[in-house]
């Protein structure tokens, strides 16, 4: 489903090039469960924002579905973004103004879907995540896990085919952060495609695929319990 | 995108900053309303002159002895012109056969004492047919008699019966104007100004006597009636003919018609109106930039949202409608307040000044709420560019407010 080439992501600071992603090569195929890991400044983020459509590579090839997204526009990238990916962020990210059912919507509001329709679907969303009750809480008025399921909800709405969660854990106590871990692996067992970025080497270790970053390179990428072996995950250049 | 959730999504921005919201709301709400509050003056003053002026009857010819020369190089240079005379008035009234009505006006000021009590007050010598031409209303009593035009008579305005004659039935009485006794036979009913001239404050009487009175040979200026509107100019003509062959074959008299009149006032005002919007929209411009102000504080407020709503697939252009939206929104809100506020106002004024109405005109009305609309959208735009402009990972991962 992804396929990353010679991606290459410098940032300019202060007139000074920074490296944040060098030479990465990674093919993602659907339904996979992969983690990143690394110390913090080695890139992981930036991937993932990569895969994510968010930002675009400074050099290198990235082909999302067998497309190549370098020669999309704009409004294609938005597209894609909204259709077939989902993000959850360490913040969460939802709109205080709006209620954990309006915060589901959102999505779907920009997508033209009709009310009718975009109240079922949020409400389908909130049951899945267990928040039925919550619907109409303001973020303010949920704890941090439940903020956090909300936004899993917003994410998977739109029936996305890839789910990216960035640090996900990294805001919680352990239990919510529990929660959060069976929610997604779920989503996961059902066929939803699942990179999750984290430091942390226990959640890590639960991913089947793990890839490991420094200094924005790939300095490790194997299959669970394998050390520097790829049996079974595709690997290298596409 | 739905154009009614884009709407109700701006609309839930604005609601999440009330403070925020009323105060630009109320920038523009004031700024609406000072256009409303002067054109409605400007305009009120028009209909003001217009309707006094409709009081006179639209068939109104004012001659004027003496020729004001607006061409040519030298007014000075002017001819000394012959008296304006009854005899004049009655020619015309013999020769022009489209008047109707013709009456001669002679004035000056003059002290009038009843008794002890005494006033300054405009003596206008004129005869019967004045009342007729000006519409006057009695209050008691008659008007000047029919041909008379020397007589110990008076007809005084209502001010000048409540001061001079106080609980006093006046008519009858004696009031002296100088050395001169004039007895009341009438009272006018109250009317206020009118065309520059306190119909409260004057005391009429014959016209001849006011000359002798004055000690004046000619009339201050004839006021002419024509039978219908239609035949003005060609009465107008017929008038300054029979004047000049008269005056020993000078024009020397100035005829007014009341529509010239009207029309040079109507241009004066309408300048003056236009004026008055021109300051009022320096005001919706300054809250324009209120609203920029606000537009650009919410922006960099709600960089967290922003990013949020490119990463769930929100377009760039999506992002501008939001921001546009609400910025209009908050402009037209403001239009509205303002409107209903400068009506209120207006209304306000009309109760102390009842005789000056505030009309804002429809069209000022409406121009100020789409005006107020566009000054939304256009300051709107740059702070909700800069909004779409907005790099998504940065705007995610940017200072946490
Ligand atoms: N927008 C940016 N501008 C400049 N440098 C950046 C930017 N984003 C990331 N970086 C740099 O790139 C490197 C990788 O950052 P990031 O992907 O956020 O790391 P991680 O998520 O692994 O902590 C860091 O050195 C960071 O400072
Ligand atoms: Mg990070």
């Amino acid at each position: 489903m992804i396929e990353l080439a010679g991606i290459h992501r410098t940032f300019e600071v202060g007139g000074q090039p920074v490296r944040a992603l060098r030479d990465v090569n990674l093919r993602i195929a659907a339904g996979e469960y992969l983690s990143i890991m690394g110390a913090s400044g080695s890139g992981k983020s930036t991937l993932l924002n990569l895969l994510g459509c968010l930002d675009r590579p400074s050099a290198g090839s990235y082909r999302f579905g067998g497309q190549e997204t370098a020669a999309m526009s704009e409004l294609e990238l938005s597209n894609l973004r909204r259709h077939r990916i989902g993000f959850v962020f360490q913040f969460f990210h939802l709109v205080p103004r709006l209620t954990a059912a309006g915060n589901v919507e959102l999505p779907m509001v920009f997508a033209g879907v009709p009310p009718a329709e975009r109240r079922e679907r949020a409400a389908q969303a909130l049951a899945r995540v267990g928040l039925t009750p919550r619907a109409e809480h303001r973020p303010s008025q949920l704890s941090g896990g439940e903020q956090q399921r909300v936004a899993i909800a917003r994410a998977v709405v739109m029936r996305p085919s890839l789910l990216l969660a960035d640090e996900p854990t990294g805001n919680l106590d352990s239990a919510s952060g529990r929660e959060i871990v069976d929610l997604i692996e779920g989503m996961n067992a059902e066929g939803l495609t699942l990179v999750v970025v984290t430091h942390d080497p226990l959640l890590g270790a639960r991913a089947r695929r793990q890839v490991r970053l420094a200094d924005g390179v790939v300095v490790a990428d194997e299959a669970a319990g394998v050390r520097g072996a790829a049996s079974g995950v595709a690997r290298g250049r596409a | 995108m739905r154009f009614a959730d884009l709407f109700r999504f701006a609309a839930g921005g604005l609601r999440g900053h009330r403070l925020r919201t009323s105060l630009s709301v109320l920038g523009v709400g004031i700024g609406v309303a000072s256009v409303i509050l002067l054109t409605g003056l400007g305009e009120g003053a028009r209909e003001y002159v217009t309707g006094e002026f409709a009081s006179l009857g639209s068939n109104l010819l004012i001659v004027i002895p003496g020729k004001t020369e607006t061409r040519g190089l030298a007014p000075l240079i002017s001819v000394a012109p012959h008296d304006l005379t009854l005899r004049d008035v009655d020619a015309l009234r013999e020769r022009v056969p489209g008047i109707s009505r013709i009456a001669p006006v002679a004035f000056g000021t003059a002290t009038v004492k009843v008794g002890e009590r005494g006033r300054q007050v405009l003596v206008v010598g004129t005869t019967r047919e004045m009342l007729e031409i000006r519409h006057l209303k009695m209050a008691t009593g008659r008007f000047l008699p029919r041909d008379v035009r020397d007589a110990p008579l008076c007809v005084i305005g209502a001010r000048v019966q409540r001061e001079l004659f106080p609980g006093v039935n006046p008519l009858g009485q004696i009031v002296r104007v100088g050395e001169w006794r004039f007895r009341v036979i009438g009272v006018i009913a109250p009317r206020g100004v009118s065309v520059g001239m306190d119909l409260d404050e004057v005391v009429e009487i014959p016209v001849e006597t006011a000359l002798r009175l004055f000690n004046r040979s000619s009339l201050f200026r004839v006021l002419i009636e024509v039978r219908s509107h239609g035949a003005l100019p060609e009465v107008e003509r017929a008038v300054i003919d029979v004047l000049r062959e008269r005056h020993a074959g000078q024009e020397d008299v100035t005829v007014l018609t009341q529509d010239a009149v009207l029309s040079t006032f109507n241009q004066i005002l309408g300048v003056l109106t236009a004026a008055l919007a021109g300051i009022a929209a320096i005001s919706l411009g300054v809250a324009g930039l209120g609203i920029m102000n606000v537009m650009l504080v919410s922006v960099s407020e709600r960089t967290h949202e922003i990013g949020l709503l490119r990463a769930v697939g929100a377009t760039a252009r999506q992002v501008v409608g939001v921001f546009l939206v609400e910025a209009v929104l908050l402009s037209t809100l403001g239009g509205c307040v303002g409107v209903l506020t400068g009506l209120g106002a207006g209304q306000v004024l009309e109760r102390i000044y009842p005789d000056f109405p505030v009309h804002a005109p429809v069209w000022a009305i409406l121009a100020a709420i789409v005006v107020s609309g566009s000054v939304g959208l256009l300051f709107g735009m740059l702070p909700a560019r800069q909004a779409a402009r907005l790099d998504p990972v940065q705007a995610l991962v940017g200072r946490r407010t």
